[in-house]
């Protein structure tokens, strides 16, 4: 039997009270998609950066193509031959894609942009090499930290929940990417939630519990309900199914908006139409850099339309469009943004204080001073109602787990107790237990009368909650399709512009091909 | 494998290195200056005693550290504030001699006035000349986004040249031998004293009142965590719906009241006259005194003691030990450096390689 190419020991890493890693033992072998199981806070993303020499192990041993070794920077982790794509992104907003893999990768400007092009080609990663990184949308930004990593030529690649912002056809296609890199002769550790995508790729599964490993399994042998099962140590909880219930007055409506932003890379909204009335879900599909970041700025006041765009945008049948971003929370308004560091929450504040970000008018001020006791209260409470797994309410948003500060966003925005909810990405990077819980919750809450609408990737979520979906694409919206009467891949052909956005204008085929 | 220590994150910000950091960068800037001291062969001794005890020695003394101290406390207050909201106004020196203007206008063309409510008056007059100055770069950050640090201190050199002007034109004291400075003010139109036999005036409980004030405001009120979100993730700023506008508007004003209140109590206390020389640097000694406070009210009522004493230090200093006038600012330069270097350790610890490392592989 060939040793493995990478070899772990009782990997132990604690930060102060928190043990993150206790005695973890991992082998992947050569040629290998080994998969990474584990809820928030199970301690993936420790054990990644242990392996990728961001932070180094109190105890144990790792062990790489047979020789012991002591990773003490991702530097010497790359040029030992491992790579790694973050869930959070490392790369320079000020600098063009092309400028961010210089950084990293050597070689002439123009080779590099011609590679871009290619590894963008071949694994259907598409992204202007040219492009200012800070006009790019969330995922158009995982894909440049995937070629960057592809470009350095590792041996292991450790992708963090790498398909959660690929639509299906680039998911299949990346699986394709991986698949002929392990035919090369690289092994690939692979994070997820979805537990279908392990079952059709992963050789292998190890699967973390509270820092600790509760199993090492062939994901084919077992279905997604086992896995999950050992993931969470209990049983998976189902969803109510959406009953249709009696919908009630426009919440939210979208009038032919037309919106140009000033940004040069950011796109140019086309006629959008849309609305959302009380007691109904309407979910936005669509691969992420088709406007849903303009779209979402548009509604949540952060872009302000011009005093010439008038009647355009009405919540609660008033119109909007010049109000900012406070103003519309006042009419009954809350708002869960697509990042989480630095725009859903302040990372170097601590639960409290970014709980006071949006839900001070729930009586939170005394005459303009904070009321540390309610604060304090209401973080308790948001912490426990929604199982946000931190040492306490004083904690730094920073250092929460993505997945868990996601719960702390969604639930102060539920606790808002809006008339109108928008959720960009309900469940991005959230494990099965807890955006199982999400989706759960949003339907509960239309079901007690919220106009709710929800932008995201994922077309499963989207058919499992949504009474409605529209499809953006290239900055036009689809007619309005009832879930239940639509199939997936119907929407899937929306997505990529096969079937022209309606209003009677065809999309041209170089859009189709971008 | 490199053999020397590197910088780790912490898992949050260290409360003890916050504390310290401001203690080792002040012992590290004395050892390094004494230093520099004995290079240039003066003993380090007498340097130190002069510069660093002496002003803490004697009641005469320590009343001009006071003295000296309240100007650089309500400057430093007040550009905190705008510091903490990632709004850099580094002109306070051209606010704080606008401040000094505005004061003097009053004793100027009213130099027989007479009342109690003078010198309140003068205060406030120059408090608002500071807001006003300072109003001019907030204009032009929010309207067209000019950058409030150049326009700010581009702005303290024109302040500079609108008092000269004044004093060497319609403001010079006709039976001042054609020195540039004003009339000597009326007695009306000067801060009470406080301490009987020493120059310390009413403006310094007022200086006192107003930092706790500035704490109030920094860490309690809704409107600094405003000011501090903006700061720290202005796109959560933006998310939350916390005007950016009215943040830049509200940190400028403040710092200018506060930099303009420092002049008028400067030309209505200690000097009694609008002077070319009325500020020695406040405005720019402020910057230091603020950021090595750590940004916290508090701590900036600690700091400006310490950079008082330094100012007073350095006077013996030059007199006793014969140091030249630049010891100072390279003091209170290297101050600021190493407290700079020193706050690194809030956020990030340093991590030795172990022994085992060291060992060949």
């Amino acid at each position: 039997m060939t040793p493995p190419l990478l070899s772990l020991r009782g990997l132990s890493k604690s930060y102060g009270q928190i043990r993150a890693n206790q005695g973890i033992d991992l082998d992947v072998a050569e040629r290998s998609i080994h998969a990474i199981l584990g809820e928030n806070g199970a301690g993936k993303s420790t054990l990644m950066k242990l392996i990728y020499g961001v932070e180094t192990p109190d105890e144990g041993t790792v062990t790489w193509q047979g020789a012991p070794i002591r990773l003490t920077s991702p530097a010497e982790a790359r040029r030992q031959g491992i790579g790694m794509v973050f869930q959070h992104f490392s790369l320079f907003e000020t600098l063009t894609v092309v400028e961010n893999i210089a950084l990293v990768v050597p070689g002439k400007k123009r080779e590099l942009i011609e590679r871009v092009r290619t590894l963008g080609r071949d694994f259907g990663l598409e992204v202007d090499p040219l492009a200012d990184v800070h006009a790019l949308s969330v995922g158009e930004r995982q894909r440049v930290e995937i070629i960057r990593c592809l470009m350095t030529d590792p041996k292991l690649i450790i992708l963090d929940e790498p398909t959660s912002v690929l639509p299906p056809q680039s998911v299949e296609k990346l699986f394709e990417t991986l698949k002929r890199l392990r035919e090369g002769g690289v092994s690939i550790l692979f994070i997820s939630h979805k537990l279908e995508e392990i079952r059709a790729i992963c050789d292998r599964a190890t699967i973390l519990r509270a820092g600790r490993v509760t199993g090492h399994v062939d994901p084919r042998e077992h279905d997604a309900h086992d896995l999950a099962r050992m993931m969470i140590g209990r049983d998976m909880p189902e969803i109510t199914p959406a009953a249709s219930v009696e919908t009630g007055e426009k919440r939210l409506e979208l009038i032919g908006l037309d919106h140009r932003p000033d940004d040069p890379f950011a796109v140019a909204l086309k006629r959008v139409t849309l609305e959302v009335k009380a007691g109904e879900i309407l979910g936005i599909a669509g691969i992420s850099g088709n406007g849903q970041a303009e779209l979402s700025a548009i509604i949540s006041g952060e872009t302000r339309l011009g005093r010439e765009a008038r009647d355009r945008i009405f919540m609660m049948g008033q119109d909007v469009g010049r109000l900012d971003a406070a103003a519309r929370r006042r009419l009954g308004f809350a708002f869960v943004p697509e990042d989480r560091l630095g725009r859903g929450a302040v990372p170097e504040l601590s639960l409290v204080l970014n709980g006071l970000l949006t839900a001070h008018p729930l009586g939170l001020l005394k005459q303009g001073l904070i009321d540390r006791a309610g604060a304090k209260a209401f973080a308790e409470t948001c912490i426990r109602d929604f199982d946000v797994r931190t040492p306490g309410p004083e904690a730094e948003a920073g250092a929460l787990s993505g997945g868990n500060l996601q719960k702390f966003i969604v639930g102060r925005e539920i606790m808002l107790a809006p008339k109108l909810l928008f959720v960009a990405q309900p469940t991005w990077g959230v494990d099965i237990g807890a955006a199982t819980a999400i989706r759960q919750r949003l339907i509960a809450l239309r079901n007690a009368g919220m106009a709710i609408l929800v932008v995201s990737e994922e077309i499963e979520e989207l058919f499992e909650i949504c009474d409605r979906i529209q499809v953006l694409h290239a900055g036009e919206l689809s007619p309005s399709l009832v879930t239940r009467e639509t199939r997936v891949e119907e929407i899937g052909r929306y997505m990529i512009g096969a079937q022209p956005a309606g209003h009677g204008t065809a999309t041209s085929p170089a859009e189709v091909s971008a | 494998m490199s053999a020397f220590p590197h910088l780790v994150r912490r898992e949050r910000a260290s409360l003890s290195a916050t504390v310290l950091a401001p203690l080792a960068a002040l012992a590290i800037a004395t050892l390094l200056n004494l230093a520099l001291y004995a290079v240039m062969g003066k003993s380090p001794g007498a340097v130190f005693h002069a510069m660093l005890l002496e002003p803490f020695l004697s009641w005469a003394s320590f009343s001009e550290v006071l003295l000296k101290m309240g100007p650089l406390l309500l400057i430093a207050q007040g550009l905190a504030i705008g510091f903490r909201a990632k709004v850099f106004n580094i002109g306070a020196e051209g606010q704080f001699i606008l401040g000094a203007i505005f004061a003097s206008a009053l004793p100027v063309w009213y130099p027989e006035a007479t009342g109690g409510w003078i010198w309140p008056a003068m205060l406030l007059s120059g408090a608002i000349g500071g807001a006003l100055w300072a109003a001019i770069t907030a204009f032009w950050r929010v309207r067209l986004n000019a950058n409030e640090i150049l326009v700010s201190l581009m702005l303290s050199l024109v302040a500079t040249q609108v008092l000269n002007y004044l004093l060497l034109g319609p403001w010079k004291d006709p039976a001042g031998f054609n020195f540039p400075q004003s009339v000597m003010f009326q007695y009306d139109a000067m801060v009470p004293i406080l301490i009987d036999g020493t120059r310390v005036n009413w403006s310094f409980p007022l200086t006192i009142l107003l930092s706790l004030a500035a704490y109030v405001f920094m860490q309690k009120s809704f409107m600094g965590y405003k000011l501090q979100v903006g700061g720290l993730a202005p796109r959560a700023a933006g998310y939350a719906g916390f005007s950016e506008g009215r943040a830049i508007w509200l940190s400028l004003l403040i710092g200018g009241f506060a930099a303009g209140l420092a002049g008028a109590a400067e030309v209505a206390g200690p000097l009694g006259q609008l002077q070319r020389s009325i500020s020695t640097g406040y405005g720019y000694a402020a910057i230091i005194v603020a950021y090595l406070g750590g940004l916290h009210p508090l701590g900036i009522i600690v700091s400006a003691l310490v950079m008082a004493a330094i100012y007073i230090g350095g006077d013996n200093a030059m007199v006793s030990a014969e140091l030249p006038i630049a010891a100072v600012r390279v003091f209170q330069g290297s101050l600021l450096i190493a407290y700079l270097i020193a706050v690194a350790f809030i956020r990030y610890r340093l991590e030795w390689p172990k022994a085992a490392d060291r060992r060949p592989a």
